[in-house]
């Protein structure tokens, strides 16, 4: 078959101009550059597993954040923006900033200090290698899972927006993601992560800038946003502001209360994600000492805090000017989408469209690409770390070489593109990728997040019940799910309300499959003997020295820094109630 | 895919730092911007807004990023971040 056959398929939204096509080729060629050059400097598992553990940070910091950026978060949280309104701020702000701080005041310490390569291996330190093997398994399993969900969406995007072949977006990305980093490994992975931030920012800026230019500010944007929503009964402050509409399910068009933002969100997802999914953690644990392994999410909390300038903002300014009026276009929910209509998920590209014109389109669209690639590493490298050192080495061969589990990393590295190649293709069976995707992280990272928080913070806790908390609250999460899908009534009982919407199910089912965790792992560890203190020294708060950070001014300390961000927090909270 | 493991007593070199390969990206990137928002002065894009002339603007911005970072993290110069 000819190449433009493989690329081209069908109508397509966006038409590029050859400027366009040449700066998506010069990214591509990029991020090869980059791997080839690193590959040389990649000689040891640690240096392709940890970066060596040379990484400032700033370089880790943006690539914490950008290992988050993925396609589906991009594109993702504009159409939910346009969907619910600003209550998607929710999840960049209450549901990411606190953590991220607890991550590098709290955690992080413990992360570095035991010297882990990964989440499972601190998990092997502290509980046991069962709790580390049912980790691993599950992670590896959702990783994979995860990947490529986020590639199936990519691929889709681009064949509605450009026309472009799925199984040539799908191939060629991927294997552009599996040879930059099977040559150079994690470091690769971080170099491209950040240069995909910046591209990812630069590329996205043109929409909240023209967008605001066009509607006439903040205030303007309001004011075409109730225009819009005259006559559907739903009123402009449940769609602008954040705390006021979650006093009742009914009052906010994501049917939730202000107790599953909260609790289900900002104490157990966000915590769980952002201090035990191995993919962001990673990025951290390759940082050069702990002051950067500390700083780096205090940074990255601060950037994150500015993502939904590129993100919300555009769902909001996509709400206000794509149909203005009694013209243009309103966009549908996946699946109900007519012929010749526009769903939520075209928000993003539907905006470039309207603004940018050759060459800014380019960029915008390679914002999009190197967002999928850089979530894809992500990924990638976090299922090869974990394939490698939590179930390779310790279950399959023990006692080899270093340079046997480098290889092993390189090739696990194809594999799990492989893998996640299969997954993409089975992802079209689904209905709705982005419930799936939400389903799939409730099962394995809350229950996760109840294990290694009481492994850290509580010296009582023992190996059997943390492997039984664990597996309770992940097969919980599971049944409470199935419940849901078979009895519908369920939503009721899990959610507190049957008109909570599934973005709501997810946060309330996280929240009780981690209260199971907690519970289990505690009663199991109050029946089991207790570790003595000697094997809990560097694991454990209360049996751990922290080493000192070094004798710097405080306005250098991370302290200061996490408390700045949170005090950020609370003013955009304020700003936005 | 195997690499030869060197011994442990010889040195690696720095690596190039990961802002002087994003300044060039830049750089490259706003210079073809610019191009083509000095074409489109005379051919103005069918977009809203198409008057601000954003591509020029993005252009411009992205060359001076991208210069600033080529000079600030050049191979041989002691860098801040890396």
């Amino acid at each position: 078959m000819p190449l433009i056959a493989l690329w081209q398929a069908g109508q397509q939204l966006i038409r590029l101009h050859p400027l366009d096509l040449l700066i998506i080729v010069i990214y591509f060629v990029a991020v090869l550059i980059i791997g080839f050059y690193l590959k040389s400097r990649t000689r040891s598992g640690e240096d392709f597993f940890l970066a060596g553990r040379e990484i400032s940070a700033w370089v880790a910091g943006l690539s914490f954040l950008a290992a988050n950026l993925g396609a589906l978060e991009l594109m993702g949280w504009a159409a939910s923006a346009y969907e619910y309104g600003i209550l998607a701020v929710h999840w960049y702000w209450i549901g990411a900033i606190p953590a991220m701080i607890f991550l590098s005041l709290v955690m992080m310490p413990f992360y570095y200090i035991s010297k882990t390569h990964s989440v499972p291996g601190y998990l092997k330190l502290r509980f046991g290698e069962p709790t580390r093997a049912l980790s691993a398994v599950s992670f590896a399993g959702m990783t994979v899972l995860m990947s490529g969900i986020n590639m199936f969406a990519m691929a889709k995007v681009m064949q509605v927006v450009l026309g472009w072949n799925l199984d040539f977006s799908i191939w060629v990305s991927s294997a552009t993601v599996a040879v930059y980093v099977g040559l150079g490994g994690l470091t690769s992975a971080i170099f491209n992560e950040v240069l995909q931030f910046f591209l990812i920012w630069l590329g996205a800026l043109v929409v909240p800038i023209l967008g605001l230019v066009e509607t006439g500010g903040w205030s303007g944007l309001k004011a075409r946003i109730a225009a819009n929503l005259a006559g559907t009964g739903a009123s402009v402050t449940s769609y602008t502001h954040l705390w006021g509409p979650l006093a009742s399910f009914r009052s906010n068009p994501m049917g939730i209360h202000w107790t599953g933002i909260v609790f289900g969100l900002g104490f157990v997802i966000s915590f769980g994600y952002w201090t035990t999914d191995f993919l962001v953690v990673q990025r951290v644990i390759a940082a050069k000492d702990l002051r950067s392994a500390k700083l780096a999410p205090i940074i990255g909390a601060f950037f994150k805090m500015a993502v939904p300038l590129i993100v919300i903002l555009p769902g909001l300014i996509g709400l206000g000017v794509l149909y203005h009026n009694g013209h243009g276009i309103q966009l549908v929910a996946e699946g109900t989408a007519q012929a010749g209509q526009h769903t939520y998920n075209e928000v993003l590209p539907l905006l470039l469209v309207r603004y940018a014109g050759p060459g800014l389109l380019g960029l915008g669209i390679t914002a999009l690409i190197a967002g999928f690639m850089s979530g894809m590493a992500g990924n990638v490298t976090a299922f090869a770390t974990v394939w490698t050192y939590d179930i390779y080495r310790p279950l399959l061969k023990p006692n080899a070489t270093d340079h046997h589990y480098l290889n092993m990393g390189r090739w696990s590295t194809v594999v799990g593109v492989l893998v996640s190649i299969a997954t993409a293709y089975m992802a079209m069976h689904f209905n709705s990728i982005m419930d799936y995707a939400q389903a799939l992280f409730s099962f394995f990272i809350a229950p996760l997040y109840g294990t290694v928080i009481l492994g850290m913070l509580w010296k009582r806790a023992t190996g059997s019940g943390g492997f039984w908390g664990l597996l309770a609250g992940t097969l919980s999460s599971v049944g409470l799910w199935a419940w849901v899908r078979m009895s519908p009534a369920a939503l009721s009982v899990i959610a507190f309300s049957s008109d909570a919407k599934p973005m709501a199910e997810n946060m309330y089912r996280a929240l009780w499959s981690w209260i199971i965790c907690v519970t289990v792992t505690v009663a199991v560890s109050y029946i089991s003997r207790p570790q003595p203190e000697a094997a809990l020294q560097g694991l454990v708060y209360g049996c751990t020295e922290i080493p000192s950070e070094g004798d710097y001014p405080l306005v250098q300390r991370p302290v200061f820094w996490g408390a700045v961000a949170l005090i950020v927090l609370v003013v955009l909270q304020w700003i936005f109630w | 895919m195997s690499t030869p493991v060197l011994p442990p007593s010889e040195k690696r070199k720095p690596a190039l730092p990961i802002w002087f390969f994003i300044g060039w990206l830049l750089l490259v990137y706003g210079i073809l911007l610019v191009g083509g928002g000095l074409y489109q002065l005379q051919h103005p894009p069918d977009t809203v807004l198409a008057r601000l002339h954003a591509t020029l603007w993005a252009g411009g911005v992205l060359t001076a990023m991208g210069l600033l970072y080529v000079i600030l993290y050049r191979p041989g110069r002691k860098s801040r971040h890396e």
